[in-house]
């Protein structure tokens, strides 16, 4: 670990900083399997109903727009590189560059979610939005089925958007305290853990993207 | 509770309960001890509402007509009771009030590891036991506990989303509770406390967290889920929205499953502890025990499917389910048998807690036992949503869990509030319960064979004997329950001051005072010996035997 | 069966073919039970009174491992476990296997919020009773309209949840004339424990007495149930499309248990839950070769009607010339009438 721990603050439940490091991460990633185990569920999900409505799944992917799906995968795994990149800086007690990359992947979050919400209001637009007003004309299909996968669509993209929104206030709020400690040495250990959190973020939507955008092949 | 306010009434050294008395400091504590008291209060108040609901289930029964409550009211009754008593009792009974209290001072640590997380946890389970009691004041839910869809989804006209929402926010609690335990015992022993020299109950304790954090979250979508197909008709569940109703029961299950273990492995733990105490005498295989609450965890999470055998799923499925369900029940015949045979070449004394642990056990074997008949599929199709259900849970649940809960809080009562309960009154009362509870739920056997189904308002007349029998038990059973809260509540005031010690038990929390100070320990501790090491005696004909090797020759005076 | 000394019921009656092998194993559990029972209570209540704190009692050499005990207490009940699983579970398949027997009487069952409606084969009708002959199978073909609803016999320990959406079977054979207790299971709803009725289980004479009697009764003017779905064919006007002679929707002649191959490409057997589905929604499993223009009767028609219209279909099995020229020409490859 940094050659700086000693300047930390140490909780007054641990004996050293590297115990206190050692127990947020710890803590950090046990939270993150709660979160696969969370998300799990919904995958599980769409692997029944994906079985059993091939059909329909793939006539329903057509409705969704890879570009722009493609363009948020960009997004994302850049911000990961950023957010990446921001946890350095920190270690390294840098100031002025954690500043600059967490605004930049602050700044690709918010993309994300401005093409999310292009996507989102196109599917409104086109009563592709699971309820009573779903429409889905496509030969062969049943509604019904292709109605589950959307949905599958807006239950997971909308539980990882709501996910990449509890990153983006995490990321103000610890701007702000940056701010605030600005004149002690940086405390690295909460932008190393939401370093954790955002590249799960990004990993989730890698396994989203396949799923809903290029589940068909052809 | 009060426990604050008599604390300070004598001059005292400083504990974790003088320490500040402004409600403030006990709503801002980061200390486990005091968060552990909070818990406890909010579970008191949780099981006296449940209670209630159970005292007019069985008014309701004494008749076979459904004369007392209308249906409506009775589906309702045995809802709220049975969401009331599993969500916001049994799951953070022993684990949030007993291990948050207990752990850290166990393992020699001066607080879990996220004290903050550990305070959010107490008010996000809070927030949700409100929403539970909301959905009650709304008028209650009908669904059952289980929220079977799509009864729950589609078709049911009460409040299900608060109640979904009370469970599924309770849950956060239990996933912060849980991540807190492992990342303490993992990082927070103190210097030589290896793995193999930690009191049963914090390997218990782990099991129970291991669950929490990867069960917890699976069952949170779910109701989730419900409460989405319920509110914006997006269907995943109900057949006429194009869903699947039995996937429900499978992710349902695949918490609810090892939910129970959540609930009885703690006990499992506390038996460890009473047992050893009140024998003098260390665990009879430490390493069998301490494994077998691993194995547990393990293999709860691979026996959902024996909730379903008549759900229509497929029968190779099932046969999956029950084989590996005969081999859960191995692990919890192990620690039976070796909490027996602990007791052998001991010195048994029978203090109220030990009480506890021998009903413990004799409810516990009869609870296991009857899910043998559970587990075999054939007679499953006949006892399946039965009275033998409800038996068989409440044996395992009341006989054990809270059977483990009452031991726990009584042994540890002095070391909490600092304060000796009156052991004549607690000896009856542990007899009162034994025999109310037996009274209650050995009837209900009978009556699941002979095909009495649960959940039924009113039931055919030839029954009744048996639900007098089965009312009559549940009248004793509450009236130990009263008997108990009033003392506990009494010694807080005149009870005599407990001593650091009051058991004679090896052990770290008997090492500091009686309350703790608030940071447990005036030193940090450093352990050189295994758990439970009580003084043992050695052959007659001087050749000492394995296990006395280790034994210093001071201890031999004892006997 | 009761106790001697009070009246308490402490035994069901057993009335069904499974009843027997149930009782006897559920006894084996039982002495189990109490076997291991008296072991543990036995030995607390000895090592209680023996090393008591204070008794004079040797306590030297205690022991904290014993590896063959602990391996003996694993294994001797996973042992005996292993083997009341091995009975379960033959049993369980006896119970659950398909029937074989060309002699079982089909029952027709859907649930609903809160009563149990009941269809001979022959077309009579009852709601929350059920007259079965003993010593023949009956087979029910059960689903529910809405909930899950669970059919439970205890007399002749049954019972198989009623699932919306899908069709589930369940077979018994009586053996005991007599009157039995009905129930619903699962719980459904407000009047969950109204969902009762009775079982008569009747000697063959009266059954067919009854037969006779309830002829004009409940029954749709004495039809059976695939008279009446012959009748809802014509009157839903079925055959303006499926009729061989339309060449629009696919011939239903030889339909039922044949293999279909969908639009999709998947292959599916043309059974009970596909019937329904293709009836209710057959968009969602439009055949090869045709349009998928049907109109859904989701909604439109009772689960009772469905059965009907099924138990109808079935009928049609009989080859004949002119339907297998158009199953063929349907691309219907197991249309082979």
């Amino acid at each position: 670990m940094s050659t700086h721990e000693g300047d930390l603050h140490v909780g007054h439940q641990f004996e050293d900083a590297e115990q206190q490091l050692d127990s947020y991460s710890a803590g950090m990633w046990l939270f993150l399997v709660t979160e696969v185990l969370f998300f799990g569920g919904l995958f599980l999900a769409y692997i029944i109903y994906r079985t059993r409505y091939p059909e329909a799944f793939v006539a329903a992917h057509h409705e969704l727009d890879w570009q722009l799906g493609g363009l948020n995968t960009v997004i994302l795994i850049t911000s990961s590189l950023t957010m990446a990149l921001g946890v350095r800086a920190a270690v390294l007690n840098r100031m002025k560059a954690v500043l600059g990359w967490l605004g930049l992947t602050f700044l690709c979050a918010g993309g994300f979610m401005v093409v999310k919400y292009i996507e989102y209001s196109a599917k409104f637009e086109h009563h592709l939005f699971p309820g009573p007003n779903f429409e889905f004309h496509h030969a062969g299909i049943d509604p019904g089925q292709a109605q589950m996968f959307f949905n599958l669509y807006f239950a997971m993209t909308g539980l990882h958007g709501a996910h990449v929104l509890i990153g983006m206030i995490t990321m103000i709020i610890l701007v702000i305290r940056l701010w605030v400690m600005r004149k002690q040495r940086i405390d690295f250990i909460p932008i190393e853990l939401t370093g954790l959190y955002w590249h799960f973020v990004d990993l989730v939507w890698i396994f989203l993207f396949p799923l809903f955008y290029l589940v068909g092949g052809n | 509770m009060s426990a604050a306010g008599v604390a300070t009434k004598q001059p005292e050294a400083v504990n974790y309960l003088n320490v500040d008395n402004s409600i403030k400091s006990w709503l801002l504590t980061e200390d486990h001890k005091r968060i552990g008291i909070l818990y406890l209060v909010t579970i008191a108040l949780m099981f006296f509402v449940g209670g209630i609901f159970a005292m007019l289930i069985r008014l309701e029964l004494l008749t076979p007509a459904g004369d007392v409550v209308m249906s409506d009211t009775y589906n309702k009754m045995f809802t709220m009771h049975g969401v009331i008593m599993i969500f916001f009792f049994l799951i953070p009974s022993i684990p949030a009030v007993l291990g948050n209290f207990c752990l850290p001072i166990m393992i020699g640590a001066r607080d879990v590891a996220f004290p903050r997380l550990n305070l959010a946890s107490w008010y996000i389970f809070t927030l949700g036991a409100m929403l539970g009691v909301t959905s009650l004041v709304l008028g209650g839910v009908d669904t059952g506990w289980t929220f079977y869809t799509p009864y729950s989804s589609s078709f049911s006209h009460t409040p299900v989303i608060i109640a979904v929402s009370g469970a599924f926010v309770a849950g956060f609690a239990s996933i912060f509770t849980g991540l807190n335990f492992i990342v303490t015992i993992h990082k927070m022993r103190a210097p030589g406390m290896t793995w193999f020299r930690l009191p049963l109950f914090v390997w218990g304790q782990y099991a129970t967290s291991l669950i929490m954090v990867l069960g917890t979250p699976v069952i949170a979508i779910t109701l989730l889920l419900v409460a989405v197909e319920r509110g914006l008709r997006i269907g995943v569940f109900d057949p006429a929205l194009g869903g699947d109703p039995v996937l429900f029961q499978h992710l349902f299950w695949f918490y609810s499953h090892p939910a129970v273990y959540i609930m009885i492995l703690p006990g499992m733990g506390v038996m460890s502890e009473l047992i050893a105490t009140f024998s003098r005498k260390r665990i009879f295989g430490y390493e069998f025990v301490a494994y077998s609450s691993l194995a547990i965890a393990v293999l709860s999470f691979v026996v959902w499917g024996h909730h379903m055998f008549v759900s229509g799923q497929s029968m190779y499925l099932s046969m999956v389910f029950s084989v590996l369900t005969t081999l859960v029940a191995i692990p919890s015949a192990v620690k039976t048998f070796n909490w027996v045979v602990t007791m052998h070449k001991g010195h048994v004394k029978l203090d109220s807690p030990m009480l506890y642990a021998l009903s413990f056990i004799g409810l516990f074997t009869i609870g296991g036992l009857t899910g043998l008949f559970l587990a075999s599929m054939a007679v499953d199709i006949h006892l399946h949503d039965t009275y033998f259900v409800v038996a068989h849970f409440h044996y395992v649940m009341v006989g054990g869990a809270i059977v483990a809960f009452l031991g726990a809080l009584h042994y540890w009562w002095p070391k909490m509030t600092g304060r000796m309960y009156p052991e004549p009154w607690a000896k009856l009362s542990a007899l009162i319960l034994f025999i109310g509870f037996n009274l209650t739920f050995f009837p209900q056997f009978i009556l699941g064979y002979l095909g009495m189904p649960r959940r039924y308002h009113s039931y055919p007349d030839e029954w009744q004997t048996l639900n007098v029998l089965s009312s009559a038990g549940a009248s004793i059973l509450a009236s130990g329950f009263i008997l108990v809260a009033v003392y506990l509540l009494w010694s807080l005031r005149y009870g005599a001051k407990a001593p650091a010690n009051p058991w004679d038990a090896t052990g770290l929390e008997w090492k500091t005072p009686s309350p703790p100070p608030p940071t447990n320990f005036t030193q940090r501790p450093i352990i050189t010996e295994e758990a439970y090491n009580y003084p043992i005696v050695l052959a007659k004909n001087g050749e000492p035997d394995e296990g006395a090797k280790q034994e210093e020759a001071e201890k031999h005076e004892h006997a | 069966m009761r106790l001697p000394f009070a009246n308490i019921p402490i035994w069901p009656e057993g009335a069904s073919k499974a009843a027997f092998e149930m009782d006897l194993l559920y006894l084996v559990i039982v002495g189990l039970t109490v076997f291991f029972c008296i072991i543990v209570f036995g030995l607390v209540i000895y090592f209680v009174a023996k090393y008591y704190a204070g008794s004079k009692a040797d306590r030297s050499n205690p022991t904290f491992h014993n590896m063959p005990l602990e391996l003996a207490w694993s294994l001797i009940p996973l042992a005996l476990g292993l083997f009341v699983f091995g009975w379960a579970a033959k049993l369980f398949v006896e119970m659950q296997a398909p029937i074989q027997s060309e002699n079982a009487l089909n029952i027709y069952v859907v649930g609903k919020q809160w009563m149990w409606q009941l269809q001979h084969p022959t077309g009579q009708r009852e709601n929350n009773e059920l007259h079965i002959p003993v010593g023949r199978p009956v087979k029910l073909t059960m689903i529910s309209q809405d909930v899950i609803h669970s059919f439970y016999v205890p007399a002749f320990r049954t019972k198989a949840d009623v699932v919306p959406g899908r069709y589930r079977t369940l077979w018994f054979e009586p053996t005991k004339v007599g009157k039995y207790h009905l129930f619903c299971a699962e719980f459904c709803g407000t009047k969950h424990a109204e969902m009762i009725g009775w079982v008569y289980v009747l000697s063959p004479e009266d059954y067919e007495k009854w037969l006779q009697d309830n002829r004009w009764g409940m029954g749709d003017e004495g039809m059976t149930v695939a008279q009446a779905g012959q009748a809802l064919y014509e009157q839903l006007q079925c055959s303006s499309c499926h009729a061989p002679e339309q060449r629009i929707g696919p011939p239903l002649t030889g339909l039922y248990g044949s293999t279909r191959t969908l639009s999709d490409g998947r292959r599916v057997v043309a059974d009970y839950d596909y019937l329904r589905q293709a009836i209710l929604d057959p968009q969602a499993v439009t055949v090869s070769g045709h349009e998928p223009i049907m109109p859904l009767y989701r909604g439109q028609l009772t689960e009772q009607e469905v059965i009907q219209l099924i138990e109808f279909i079935k009928t049609l099995s009989a080859p004949e010339a002119p339907p297998v020229a158009e199953a063929e020409q349907s691309d219907d490859s197991g249309g082979n009438g």
